[in-house]
């Protein structure tokens, strides 16, 4: 069996590298590849001055500032809302969306957490707001958040299929990402994908760290069972 | 509770997302020595994880975006062009 540390957050650095992460888009993600044990978990990096710089002179109404914190942020809080709705057009939309409401509230922003996981929630916020607007039938993430007992600690999992341990297609875990509850999804992108911290998650979506931790399971559990790992109930009594 | 050696299943996988959220799981977990079935469990939750990794890379949203952003606020403000900004073009930050 290989080393179950690569199940910790994936290294956004390596993944997002570009002039997102000169600014505070990088506060708080760990610096560990998902080689690396146990994972980082370090505090979150406080915005350097020329962000914060930044950051004071939007809140102060200066536009041009305003456009460099869309510069800063957009390929995050884009790519988020195409994961999100796997819709370009879509996500286009809610990015446009996101921006706007960040205009209109970053007067509010007081620096009680990274202005990145803020404005992550902002977004996190639009984007829920028009699934639910679409009558999404899909649980809620306030549902998410509830423990499910049929899901809860305890149930059983069967043996695997032999083929996941091998290689996933990609097409079918695109497919069973997208089929995912919202709530689960939500979680298994900011975690798995975009690669944020459980404390991170937490305060973007309030609940509590162990809630964070409890949902991603069980979304990489749906994931499995999707990707027809057939669930059996042969346990050692 | 069992000593870990001890664990059934259930009470393993009770304690997986903990386990795994917080970084405190490997392969040399007492029950995992001779849990196959647990062992498998965790190889293809693993497997998911790895995989998601690679499976959206982080775009770039189009450039028209940024236009269309900017003429939705200065709709909002009803006021004349945003300074600082060529229309259309978002800054670059190096």
């Amino acid at each position: 069996m290989s080393d179950s540390t690569s199940l910790s957050p994936p290294d956004p650095a390596s993944r997002n590298a570009g002039p997102e992460n000169a600014g505070p888009d990088n506060a708080g993600h760990d610096k560990a590849g998902p080689g690396d044990a146990p994972p980082a978990r370090q505090p979150m990096t406080p915005p350097s001055p020329a962000d914060a710089d930044i950051l004071a002179r939007a809140q102060a109404g200066d536009h041009h500032a305003f456009a460099q914190l869309y510069s800063l942020h957009k390929r995050r809080i884009y790519s988020l809302c195409l994961r999100m709705v796997g819709n370009v057009a879509e996500a286009e939309d809610l990015t446009q969306e996101a921006f706007l409401q960040l205009h209109r509230k970053i007067g509010t922003f007081r620096g009680d957490s990274a202005f990145s996981t803020w404005l992550h929630r902002l977004a996190i916020n639009v984007v829920l707001m028009q699934l639910r607007k679409k009558g999404l039938s899909l649980i809620s993430l306030d549902e998410a958040m509830e423990p499910a007992p049929e899901e809860g600690p305890g149930r059983s999992f069967g043996a695997p299929d032999p083929t996941l341990s091998g290689a996933i297609d990609r097409l079918a875990l695109q497919r069973a990402v997208a089929s995912l509850p919202a709530g689960y999804r939500l979680i298994f992108i900011l975690h798995d994908i975009e690669g944020f911290e459980h404390n991170e998650i937490a305060t973007m979506l309030d609940c509590s760290i162990g809630n964070s931790k409890s949902q991603l399971h069980k979304a990489r559990l749906k994931l499995r069972d999707a990707l027809r790992i057939s669930p059996q109930q042969e346990v050692r009594p | 509770m069992n000593h870990p050696e001890e664990m059934s299943c259930a009470e393993f996988q009770s304690q997986l997302p903990e386990l795994i959220g917080s970084g405190k799981i490997d392969s040399n977990h007492p029950h995992l020595k001779d849990c196959a079935l647990c062992q498998a469990l965790l190889a293809d939750l693993e497997t998911i994880a790895e995989a998601a990794r690679q499976l959206f890379p982080i775009e770039d949203p189009p450039p028209k975006l940024w236009e269309k952003i900017e003429t939705a606020l200065k709709n909002e403000e009803g006021s004349g062009p945003l300074p600082g900004n060529d229309p259309g073009t978002a800054p670059e930050i190096s």
